[in-house]
């Protein structure tokens, strides 16, 4: 028999029938299934293949600690890989498939590795694929020509390549109690916390609250433990102070009492809710947290323990409790604890038969005997199961005699046919966010298992996690935890609530494997065997951190849930040491899976930030192709039908030399600088003076960073006397704001200054070219543009079209050229009136392509050039370098290093084949397409100039001025461009600035 | 991890941006020696505890704060303007001396 659906019982709504596929094949579940308990009760048994040795693998567990049973879920085109089939609440119309199969789940043709399981132990692509070669089948160069089959052959579900459509958000709430986990401990907690006026949030992983009252079958002060909870609930959700948040793990245990959740809100539904998110990330910040989280059963580990058909014991009573499943008619127990007992009741009394029961133990307790009996089953104590049976699912069991001090006695095995067998090795706490929040666990020899500190800093513990494992103790440490969390005085603790049936007795026998012949699993989902571990102890792996990265014991999807105290425990006895003295792993986030989605939230797509110039709508509607440069958006071109981009910016810097031309700069940086020292604190962040610069002129500016390398270069206008307008690049705009601040705040507080940044304030637009200045006499009223009235460098206020301006004569293009600076709001109404006055002198608008095209012909530097790595004199700026007064970088850049001869500096590059040239490519004496070397500098910026009818570029050469006139090559073997270059000037043109200076 | 800013109150850290090691003391700008410059530019302490830092509530007001945060536990036991008190005083100067 299979397992099978029992004919009432369980938690599911069995008038609501709900299909789905796996593999393709079409099943039935109930409202209230999960895949897993819907598929088992289709007699489906067989669920994945193994990562390593593709074995077949059924479900072992009924929960987020699965690790076999792994699905991909599919909606349209989306995957979504390795979710446990545990997790998945079924839904009209859900698409599942199994992983790590070909061509399919039954008959897999990777199963063979299940034969050279020698060869893939532990270590193995280490040995095999790292290092040198020696041999055919050696070394690095042989594992890039067999990965590609091994990463189709190893691993896990298959990621998607489409885009995921869904939506995700993030919410922030604040509480003054966080409970993680609503078993009876944390509902118990919640409720004191809630009534006490706290505020409170309760977090529940699974799509029903109340934990394990939902299967454990027992009966609270009379009621169902179910009705019990729902009570609680009831209760929780009248108080205004309660969030309750199911399908909701809390993944995260971070500084501060900040948590991270993720609640799970559409993934259980065939179609999401209108404006409904997917997932929903929550930073939680709790005053206090109780940690209720509960416990994990573990396996133990014995050959052929990952059969199809071996189950926890109990998932098995949660299959039977909750979703009314039978995961086998006739059903061996293997325990070394006496919580199986109560597994095995629920099983019996829901219509399986339980053949034997096989306990380690020597002597069981009279309760356990009673149990055993009253299932009708034979108890075998002080026996092992050494082997199970069968092909893709369970037939048999061998068991033997055993003694906790001897293993596996001699003698004859014996054989029980069985369809199930259901397994306790004991509980392990779930202390995975105490771990994260730092507490370290400390070993409990009673329960075999490591249990959390009493309380840790900003958190309590209850319940299951604390190693209490009876539910009437664990509703009181929950009712004493949440009093606490709220801030409430202690309070006598009350009459503990009467549980049927009684608890049984915790405490295992100290038993973690059974030594067998065959394949024993420790870490089911990365196939990691007990073998493996001893392995990675005889190769010298003393350290657990050491042991889990070898072995990759505890680094699956499962993050070792079940396999990490078992995997010490084996590290132990290899070591020959007890197990406190081996020391546990600390946990880290996520103690679950977490979606990235979840994680980027609406800071993805059309919802990320776009900085735009108020000229922006203006580029649009006159054809700019707009190119983004940081956040913010500039037109490249203004191309033209049918040009190219090449073709454009050449029109339009030719253009603009021989006529005019206006570029949008609002871009740049703008920081007013403002107060009674202000021209001081200039003086100081400045390499030049600026204290001298008369009100109405502005002076080019260069700036260092403390360790004497170039930080950032612009103009700087004295507005008035304790008024400056300072401008920037645009990429370090928010770099030199912060870098003033910090020194006005932290350095200087004496300097009398304010800083404000202005950037978005002021709208600016360079009109440049031989006939710019009569462009601005027909528009500029309220001030005269000529030589006397603005000369270079020279400041005026004016009018455009009705609009205030302020203008100085400036030049980038190396054009006599002017920058219109207005408010921001004026700035279309401005650069239009611009536009029309520039009509009759035939000017154009040019893009950021033209812009650096005319700068790299006037060998201006720009953030390229400015890498952090140049200091001045490398770009041949040592004439700003004041010698009058100390201003930041001063003192260090005269350093050794920053005065050495062949250090790269700037120079000019020609292509002397005329063909373009690459930014990024080096520059050689001698080319060498085989084994490029040699590298004399690069290339830092390159274009056609129209002005000199050539391919230049700039670069950074060493030795810089002695190899003007010399001949080199560029170097590129990335893109293959390899020629020869000519090294000049930077000054490509007019280099005595006729042009600007007028 | 939240830090308390005089003027806007406790917020969080993503809404400051980390200025370095608050121990340091910029050398006397008319000197050149190099090894104080040196000491200065480049060295940092990097303790595991209590740390003297710089930030700037980037997000809010824009001030720099003097920072005192323990490395291990993000613990922010002391938040004080930058600008009145000068670097903050743990660490290599004695504690509640002035900058």
């Amino acid at each position: 028999m299979s397992p099978r659906r029992t004919p009432s019982g369980g938690r599911i709504d069995r008038l609501r029938t709900i299909r789905f596929t796996f593999d393709g094949t079409a099943y039935a579940g109930h409202q209230g299934d999960t895949l897993a308990s819907a598929l088992l009760s289709n007699g489906v048994s067989l669920f994945g293949r193994s990562f390593k040795y593709h074995r077949p693998r059924g479900v072992l567990t009924a929960g987020i600690d699965e690790p076999n049973a792994l699905v991909t879920v599919l909606r349209g085109d989306v995957r979504e890989p390795n979710i446990p089939a545990t997790m998945v609440e079924i839904y009209e119309g859900l698409v599942a498939v199994s992983q790590n199969r070909f061509p399919s789940l039954a008959y897999d043709v990777s199963a063979i590795n299940q034969l050279g399981g020698k060869f893939i132990s532990a270590g193995f692509y280490y040995k095999t694929f790292m290092g040198p070669v020696i041999g055919p089948l050696k070394g690095t160069r042989f594992w890039m020509l067999c990965e590609k089959i091994i990463r189709r052959a190893a691993g896990l579900g298959r990621a998607g390549n489409v885009p995921d459509p869904s939506r995700y958000e993030r919410m922030n709430a604040f509480c003054d109690v966080l409970v993680v986990g609503s078993g009876p401990a944390g509902l118990s907690a919640a409720r004191e916390a809630a009534t006490s006026g706290a505020r409170v949030i309760l977090a529940e992983l699974d799509p029903t609250f109340g934990g394990s009252a939902n299967w454990s079958g027992e009966t609270i002060d009379g009621e169902p433990a179910i009705a019990w909870a729902s009570d609680i609930v009831g209760e929780l959700r009248d108080h205004d102070n309660v969030r309750l948040l199911k399908r909701t793990t809390v993944w995260g245990y971070y500084d501060g009492n900040t948590l991270a959740a993720i609640e799970r809100v559409g993934d259980h539904k065939a179609t999401p809710a209108k404006g409904a998110p997917r997932h929903r990330h929550w930073t939680i910040r709790a005053k206090n947290v109780v940690l209720a989280s509960g416990a994990f059963e573990r396996p133990l580990v014995f050959a052929g323990n990952d059969r199809p058909g071996v189950m926890m014991a109990s998932a098995a009573m949660r299959y039977a409790n909750q979703y009314g499943v039978l995961p086998g008619d006739k059903i061996v127990v293997f325990a070394n604890n006496d919580s199986a007992y109560s597994a095995a009741a629920t099983l019996n009394k829901a219509g399986a038969t339980i053949v034997a029961i096989a306990d380690l133990r020597q002597d069981v307790s009279e309760d356990c005997r009673t149990l055993a009996r009253e299932c009708g089953a034979e108890l075998l104590t002080g026996h092992a199961v050494i082997a199970t049976e069968g092909a893709k699912k369970l037939a048999g069991v061998k068991l033997a005699a055993f003694s906790i001090a001897a293993g596996v006695l001699p003698g004859n095995a014996r054989k029980i046919e069985a369809d199930c067998l259901i397994v306790s090795g004991g509980w392990s706490p779930t202390i995975h966010l105490a771990s994260q929040a730092g507490a370290r666990p400390v070993w409990d020899d009673d329960l075999q298992a490591f249990l959390p500190p009493e309380s840790g800093n900003g958190w309590y513990g209850a319940g299951g996690f604390n190693g209490t494992f009876s539910t009437a103790d664990a509703i009181l440490e929950g009712f004493a935890a949440g009093r606490k969390a709220a801030g409430q005085p202690e309070v006598e603790i009350g009459t503990a609530p009467d549980i049927e049936p009684a608890a049984l007795d915790p405490r295992p026998a100290p038993v973690f494997e059974i030594k067998a012949n065959g394949k024993a699993f420790v870490d089911y989902q990365h196939d990691v065997t007990a073998d493996d571990v001893r392995l990675a102890h005889l190769e010298g792996f003393v350290s657990v951190e050491h042991l889990k990265r070898y072995t990759t014991l505890g680094m699956a999807t499962d993050q070792g849930k079940g396999s990490n105290v078992p995997g010490l425990a084996i590290m132990a006895e290899a070591v020959g040491k007890p197990i406190p003295e081996v020391g546990t792993t600390r946990f880290r986030p996520p103690y679950a899976p977490v979606s990235v989605g979840s994680l980027a939230a609406e800071r993805f797509g059309d919802l990320k930030p776009d900085r735009l110039t108020p000229m922006h709508d203006w580029h649009l509607e006159n054809g700019a192709t707009m190119y983004s440069a940081g956040l913010w958006h500039r037109p490249m071109i203004y191309g033209e039908p049918g040009e190219t981009v090449e073709q454009a910016y050449v029109r339009e810097a030719q253009t603009t030399r021989q006529a005019a031309g206006i570029v949008d700069v609002s871009t740049l940086g703008k920081i007013a600088v403002q107060g009674p020292d202000a021209a001081e604190f200039l003086d100081r962040v400045y390499t030049n003076l600026f204290s001298t610069l008369p009100v109405g002129k502005a002076r080019y500016g260069l700036m260092l960073r403390e360790d004497g390398l170039v930080f950032d270069d612009g103009t700087t206008w004295r507005l008035g006397d304790n008024d400056f307008l300072m401008t920037t690049t645009t990429a370090n705009a928010g770099k030199v704001m912060q870098h003033l601040e910090y020194f006005l705040d932290v350095v200087w507080p004496e300097l009398r200054v304010h800083l404000t940044s202005v950037t978005d304030q002021w709208a600016g637009a360079a009109i440049g070219g031989p006939r710019a200045r009569e462009i601005l006499a027909a528009c500029v009223t309220g001030t005269k543009v000529d030589n006397e009235a603005l000369p270079f460098m020279g400041i005026v206020h004016g009018e455009i079209a009705g609009a205030p301006v302020l203008i100085c004569r400036l030049s980038f293009s190396g054009e006599m050229a002017f920058e219109v600076y207005s408010g921001s709001g004026h700035g279309t109404h401005v650069w239009e009136a611009l536009i029309e006055a520039g009509e009759p002198f035939g000017m154009v608008p040019y893009g950021l392509e033209a812009l650096s095209t005319m700068r790299i012909e006037k060998g201006h530097v720009t953030g390229a050039e400015i890498d952090g790595r140049t200091s001045a004199r490398d770009l041949h700026l040592g004439w700003m370098l004041s010698k009058k007064k100390p201003f930041i970088g001063s003192a260090m850049m005269d350093r050794e290093g920053l005065v050495a001869s062949g250090r790269l500096e700037l120079v000019g590059l020609i292509s002397l084949d005329n063909r373009p040239l690459n930014g990024g490519a080096h520059i050689v004496a001698e080319i060498d397409t085989d084994n490029p070397h040699g590298s004399l500098g690069h290339i830092t910026a390159a274009c056609f100039s129209p002005a000199l009818g050539k391919y230049i570029a700039l670069a950074l050469v060493s030795g810089g001025k002695a190899r003007h006139g010399k001949r080199a090559h560029v170097s590129d073997p990335l893109r293959n461009r390899f020629g020869p270059v000519e090294i000049v000037s930077h000054h490509f043109f007019d280099p005595e600035g006729k042009r600007m200076h007028g | 991890m939240l830090i308390t800013c005089p003027y806007c109150g406790p917020r969080d850290v993503s809404e400051f941006a980390y200025q370095g090691d608050g121990n340091r003391k910029r050398p006397d700008p008319a000197s050149t020696d190099p090894e104080t410059w040196n000491a200065y530019v480049y060295d940092r302490l990097n303790p595991a505890g209590a740390h003297n830092e710089i930030w700037q509530h980037a997000g809010g007001c824009r001030a720099h704060l003097a920072v005192v945060r323990d490395t291990l536990t993000h613990e922010v036991s002391s938040v004080r303007f930058a600008r009145e008190h000068g670097a903050p005083t743990h660490g290599r100067r004695k504690s509640g001396a002035k900058a």
